[in-house]
C-alpha cells in the first residue's frame, strides 16, 4: 500500500523529453481501437455483413435489369469497383459515431486529463479505423472473387486501387471526426452522415453509367468526388483512363484533409 | 516557495458560463498539500465544473487556478503530470478488460510494455480486481467499476487526486470499500479533492468542507463547524420493549429539555439536540430505570436539512461574500 514501491514522479519528467512520444501515444490508442474490435465483433456488422448483403442485393435484384439484356455475370465487373467505394465511404461514418460515443462515455476526458499529445486520441482513432476499412475492402473483394470477379488490368493495379480507396477513406473520415466532436449525440452524427452519404454514393456512377442519368444529375456526378474515385477504381481494376480521375481524386483527398483535419483538431481542443 | 509546497490546489474567482447558465459564479478555494477537501452540493451546484477546470478539461471564463504551483490554463501539460481524475466524466473504456485499460494508460504515460503490465497487475491486486482483470469492464458491478476508475487514475502515481462523486449509486458495502481506498491514499500523502452529494461521506473523509450552491460557495469550514452551523442533530432512542416508549419519552424530555416525538410504528423516540452532551445523561437515566434499548444514536442532519439551514442563511452570507469580492 505504500508509495515507496511505486514509480517515482521523476520518470514522468523524463518522458517529456522524448520527441516522438505522440507517435507512440497515437499507436497505443490505435491499438485500443483494434482491441475493441476483437472484443466486440458484432460492432463490425457495418464492414462485414453489410457490404456482402449490398453486393448480393444489387447484383441479383438489379443486375439483370441494368445489364441491358445481359445477366448478373455481366454486371459484376461494373458493380464491384463502385460498390467497393460505397462500402468504404459508408464505413468512414463509424469513425465519427465512435468518437462521439467515446466523448459521451467520458473515455476522452480520461485521455485529455493525461499528459499526452493533444492530437494523439484523434490520430489513434483514425489509424485504428484504418483496420476496419481494410477489413471491409478484404471482405468485399473476397466475396467478389468467389462470385467470379477478376482483376483485368493486372493484380498490381488491382491492389493499387484498393490502396487508393483506403487512402480516400482516411481523408474523408476527417469530416466525421469533426462532426463527431461537434454534434451532441451519436444519432445526430449518423443522421447527418446518411444525409451526405446518399447523394454522394447513389448520385454517382456506382450503379449505372452516367449517360443514363438526367442532365442535372450528370452535372452533379461531374463534381462528385465519389464518381471520380469510382473511375479510378474501374480504370485500375478493369483497364481504362486513370490519370485524370486520379489527379482529381488526389486533389479532393488533400482538400478534405486540409479543411477538415484542422477543423476537427480545433473542435477537439474546444470541446467542453 | 514554501507556500507552493504547502498549497496543492488554489483557485481564485473562478467563473464559468455555459450559454446563459452560470455554472460557477466566482469560486475561491485552497487545498493544503496532503489534505482532503470535500465539496458538497446538490446536482447542478457547480461541483463538477470546478473539478473539470482544476483538471484542465475546461478553461475558466474568469479567475485563475494553480495546481501543484502550475497554472491550469497556461501550464496545463505540467498539471496533467501530477493529477489523477476519477468521476462521472473521466471514465475507463467499457469495451476493454480492466487489465488492458490499465496497461493502455501506462503505455500512454510512456512506460515500457513490461512495466505497464506490472503496474496494471499491481493496481488490480491492490483494488481486489485481479480475478476480474481479464473481463471487459462492461461486466463489472458498480463497486468494481469505481475501483477500476480509481485504479486508472492512479497508474501515473499522481500526487493530487480529483474524485468526482466517487460513491454515487453504490451500495453501502461498495461505498465503504471506496472510502477505505481513499483513506489509504491520503495516508500515503496524496492530496484529494472530493465532490459528493452526501454529508456523511464528506464528514467521513474530508479535513475541510465547502458547500456549493448555484455556482457559489455558501459555506466552508471543518466538518464539525459546518454541522454546528447546519444546526441540530437528532437523538434517537429505541427501547427493546415497545411498552417502554412512554417512559423513555419522559426520560429524554427531562434530559434534553424538549418534548421528544414518539414514533409508535417504529417504536422510536426522537428529540432534536444541539450536540451529544445529553447522551450520557439519557444513558444513565435509562440504566437507573432498568430499561433496555436496542438503539441509541445521534443522527446527523440530512443533506436536505443542512441545505435548508446553510442556504437559508446564505441570503445574508451572500451579501457578505459579494462585498468581500468587491473590495
Amino acid at each position: 500500500m505504500s508509495t515507496a514501491t511505486l514509480e517515482p514522479v521523476a520518470a514522468h519528467a523524463a518522458r517529456r523529453s522524448r520527441p516522438f512520444a505522440w507517435v507512440e501515444q497515437s499507436l497505443t490508442l490505435a491499438w485500443r481501437n483494434i482491441v475493441r474490435i476483437k472484443q466486440n465483433p458484432e460492432a463490425l456488422a457495418d464492414v462485414t455483413f453489410q457490404p456482402i448483403i449490398f453486393l448480393l442485393l444489387f447484383l441479383f435484384v438489379f443486375g439483370g435489369a441494368i445489364a441491358n439484356g445481359g445477366t448478373w455475370h455481366d454486371y459484376l465487373p461494373y458493380l464491384l469497383p463502385g460498390l467497393l467505394v460505397q462500402t468504404v465511404v459508408f464505413s468512414t461514418m463509424g469513425t465519427g459515431v465512435g468518437l462521439n460515443d467515446d466523448f459521451a462515455k467520458g473515455v476522452f476526458d480520461r485521455f485529455r486529463s493525461l499528459p499526452i499529445a493533444r492530437v494523439a486520441p484523434l490520430i489513434g482513432a483514425v489509424l485504428g479505423d484504418a483496420v476496419r476499412y481494410t477489413l471491409s475492402i478484404v471482405i468485399l473483394m473476397t466475396t467478389g472473387f468467389i462470385l467470379g470477379f477478376r482483376f483485368q488490368n493486372g493484380v498490381g493495379n488491382g491492389l493499387l486501387a484498393c490502396l487508393v480507396v483506403l487512402l480516400f477513406a482516411l481523408s474523408l473520415c476527417w469530416i466525421w471526426v469533426w462532426l463527431g466532436l461537434k454534434l451532441k449525440t451519436a444519432q445526430g452524427v449518423q443522421g447527418i452522415a446518411f444525409l451526405v452519404m446518399f447523394p454522394l454514393t447513389f448520385g454517382s456512377n456506382i450503379f449505372v453509367q452516367t449517360g443514363t442519368l438526367p442532365g442535372f444529375l450528370q452535372s452533379w456526378v461531374k463534381i462528385n468526388p465519389v464518381a471520380h474515385l469510382v473511375d479510378v477504381m474501374r480504370g485500375l481494376m478493369l483497364g481504362g483512363p486513370v490519370e485524370k480521375p486520379l489527379l482529381i481524386t488526389l486533389a479532393w483527398m488533400v482538400g478534405l484533409i486540409a479543411v477538415f483535419a484542422p477543423l476537427a483538431i480545433r473542435a477537439y481542443r474546444r470541446r467542453t | 516557495m514554501s507556500t507552493t509546497n504547502q498549497v496543492a490546489i488554489s483557485a481564485e474567482g473562478l467563473v464559468k458560463k455555459f450559454g446563459t447558465t452560470t455554472a460557477l459564479a466566482g469560486v475561491d478555494l485552497t487545498v493544503p498539500t496532503g489534505t482532503v477537501l470535500g465539496v458538497l452540493g446538490p446536482n447542478g451546484a457547480g461541483k463538477t465544473t470546478a473539478v473539470r477546470i482544476l483538471g484542465t478539461l475546461l478553461r475558466p471564463d474568469a479567475g485563475h487556478a494553480t495546481v501543484g504551483g502550475f497554472d491550469v490554463v497556461r501550464e496545463a501539460p505540467r498539471v496533467r503530470e501530477i493529477i489523477g481524475l476519477t468521476g462521472q466524466y473521466a471514465s475507463v473504456d467499457e469495451d476493454m478488460s480492466g487489465h488492458r485499460n490499465l496497461v493502455m494508460i501506462g503505455r500512454l504515460l510512456g512506460m515500457p510494455r513490461a512495466q505497464a503490465k506490472l503496474r496494471a497487475a499491481e493496481l488490480l491486486e491492490r483494488f481486489e480486481l485481479s480475478e476480474a482483470g481479464d473481463r471487459i469492464a462492461k461486466t463489472y458491478s458498480g463497486g468494481m467499476r469505481r475501483r477500476l476508475d480509481l485504479a486508472a487514475s492512479l497508474v501515473g502515481n499522481p500526487s493530487i487526486l480529483y474524485l468526482d462523486e466517487p460513491t454515487t449509486g453504490l451500495d453501502p458495502h461498495a461505498r465503504n470499500g471506496v472510502w477505505e481506498t481513499i483513506r489509504n491514499l491520503v495516508l500515503d500523502g496524496t492530496t484529494v479533492l472530493l465532490t459528493t452529494q452526501y454529508l456523511e461521506e464528506a464528514d467521513a473523509l474530508a479535513d475541510s468542507l465547502m458547500v456549493f450552491d448555484k455556482g457559489r460557495v455558501v459555506a466552508s469550514g471543518r466538518p464539525a463547524e459546518l454541522k454546528a452551523q447546519a444546526g441540530r442533530q437528532t437523538l434517537d432512542v429505541r427501547p427493546a420493549e415497545p411498552g417502554h416508549l412512554e417512559r423513555v419519552a419522559a426520560i429524554v424530555a427531562e434530559a434534553v429539555g424538549v418534548r421528544p416525538t414518539v414514533d409508535v410504528v417504529n417504536a422510536v423516540v426522537s428529540a432534536p439536540v444541539p450536540d451529544g452532551t445529553s447522551m450520557p445523561i439519557v444513558v444513565r437515566r435509562l440504566d437507573e430505570a432498568g430499561i433496555a434499548v436496542t438503539e441509541l444514536s445521534l443522527r446527523l442532519p440530512s443533506l436536505d436539512e443542512v441545505f435548508l439551514a446553510l442556504v437559508g442563511h446564505a441570503a445574508v452570507q451572500d451579501t457578505a461574500v459579494l462585498e468581500g469580492a468587491g473590495r
